[in-house]
């Protein structure tokens, strides 16, 4: 296996002021499916294209935001490993284990917060339920997507943005201890040596975190749901102005990571996006840096300029 | 029923039904660069101080509205529902845009096409 360490991002858990509306926008408008609810009343989700039991977790509380972002290794050793790493690294804090079944169908998890005050976990289990594909059972002479798809139906959770402000130490420990690698950078400062934003990949994809400097600690830009194609993107324009979704930009195409792009935001104003495109990342793929006398292209190339709403607004 | 809300910070009035938020009716005047957040309660830029009238509202996060000031009318737009006419000073974010813009930045209409106003013609 050449993909090894941390795989992906494997959930991402998001607060909700009112969960009844949450639902009808994550399950009925972007498409996910609802697996299984927890006696405290967390709802669990995913998408289509998703083996694993859950991907999204929705929680209703006072505040809206991120609780934390999950992460799935390749084995329970790589788990402990990583977990003893970031520990020795003192480039986190708030370092503890959960147990398994605290998310269902979910082994261990290892928790810690990061630099930018952001809580992540690793975990090395997930029960598989399948994408329901296959024809003649689970993964044997599979279809190419599944017979009950609705709302704009992306396939995977494909990553977050965060802003915070420790920049650099977020950085390190994704680079220096996880394994990530920098695909793109935002310079500033007199000398363009001030990062930023980051977009840290631990995979193929150009990005699976992206962090952002900002003056503050934890905060959530926005969770991101891939599809297939721009006609895709533009068919999900389609369907959210048909269910008057508050709408933030889009569809335009972003000069980092290249992605073509939607950003909505759901009933508690936690941002979505649905993009499709990019490129492929490999470890050996020089970083790309991008200049902040160009930012406007580099984030809205289209436009080529940035709107108030898009630095300012998170939750 | 319709009920008109009065921005203290600028003197301008708008009509907001009570079935429809006053954020939703004030993006009504279509005023170029007011830069709405998320609509949905998160994020705090609409926020509000009711200084005059009734209204009913729904959840916004505590993140953005602490509890004493949502106690004294201190809200977000986008989730008060106007039950009679409303006073508002608007304090969020979107302050600058209301306070420094003048009064209609953005026209919504047509030119009518005169006698001078020939289409373009090939030369």
């Amino acid at each position: 296996m050449a993909l090894t360490g941390v795989l992906r991002p494997g959930h991402v858990a998001l607060r909700v002021l009112e969960m009844g509306p949450a639902l009808k926008h994550y399950v009925d408008i972007l498409g996910l499916t609802e697996v299984t609810r927890d006696k405290s009343g967390r709802v669990f989700l995913k998408a289509w294209d998703e083996h694993d039991h859950h991907s999204v977790v929705l929680r209703e509380a006072d505040e809206a935001g991120m609780d934390y972002m999950g992460w799935r290794v390749d084995s329970p050793a790589t788990l402990k490993r990583l977990a003893a790493d970031i520990e020795a690294s003192g480039l986190a804090s708030n370092l503890g284990w959960i147990p398994a079944g605290e998310h269902p169908a979910t082994g261990e998890r290892f928790r810690f917060t990061i630099a930018t005050g952001h809580a992540m976990e690793l975990f090395a289990e997930k029960d598989k339920l399948g994408n329901d594909c296959g024809t003649d059972g689970p993964d044997i002479n599979p279809a190419p997507w599944p017979d009950n798809l609705h709302g704009i139906a992306p396939s995977r959770f494909d990553h977050c943005l965060l802003y915070g402000d420790d920049l650099d130490g977020a950085v390190k420990l994704f680079r220096e201890v996880l394994g990530f690698s920098l695909a793109e950078q935002v310079m500033a400062g007199p000398d363009g040596s001030l990062m930023i934003a980051a977009f840290l990949t631990c995979s193929n994809k150009p990005h699976d975190v992206a962090l952002i400097r900002q003056p503050v600690k934890g905060k959530f830009h926005h969770a991101s749901f891939i599809l297939g194609s721009w006609e895709q993107v533009l068919k999900a324009g389609d369907i959210l102005s048909r269910n008057k979704v508050s709408l933030d930009i889009g569809p335009t195409r972003h000069g980092i990571t290249r992605g073509e792009t939607i950003y909505f935001f759901d009933p508690s104003g936690n941002r979505n996006e649905v993009f499709a495109g990019g490129y492929i990342h490999y470890p050996d793929k020089p970083t790309i840096t991008w200049t902040e006398q160009e930012l406007g292209p580099a984030i809205f190339y289209h436009d080529r300029k940035l709107n108030e709403r898009f630095l300012q607004v998170f939750t | 029923m319709s009920y008109v809300v009065l921005i203290t910070n600028t003197g301008e009035t708008f009509a907001c039904g009570g079935e429809e938020n006053v954020l939703a009716a004030m993006e009504c005047l279509r005023r170029q660069g007011i830069p709405v957040g998320c609509r949905n309660g998160g994020c705090g830029v609409c926020k509000v101080e009711v200084l005059d009238g009734r209204f009913t509202k729904r959840k916004m996060s505590r993140a953005v509205v602490t509890a004493e000031e949502e106690a004294r009318g201190c809200v977000l737009a986008c989730k008060v529902y106007p039950q009679s006419d409303l006073r508002i000073n608007v304090v969020g974010k979107m302050v600058r845009a209301i306070e420094t813009q003048g009064k209609t930045s953005f026209v919504l209409g047509f030119t009518a096409t005169t006698a001078d106003s020939q289409p373009d013609t090939e030369t």
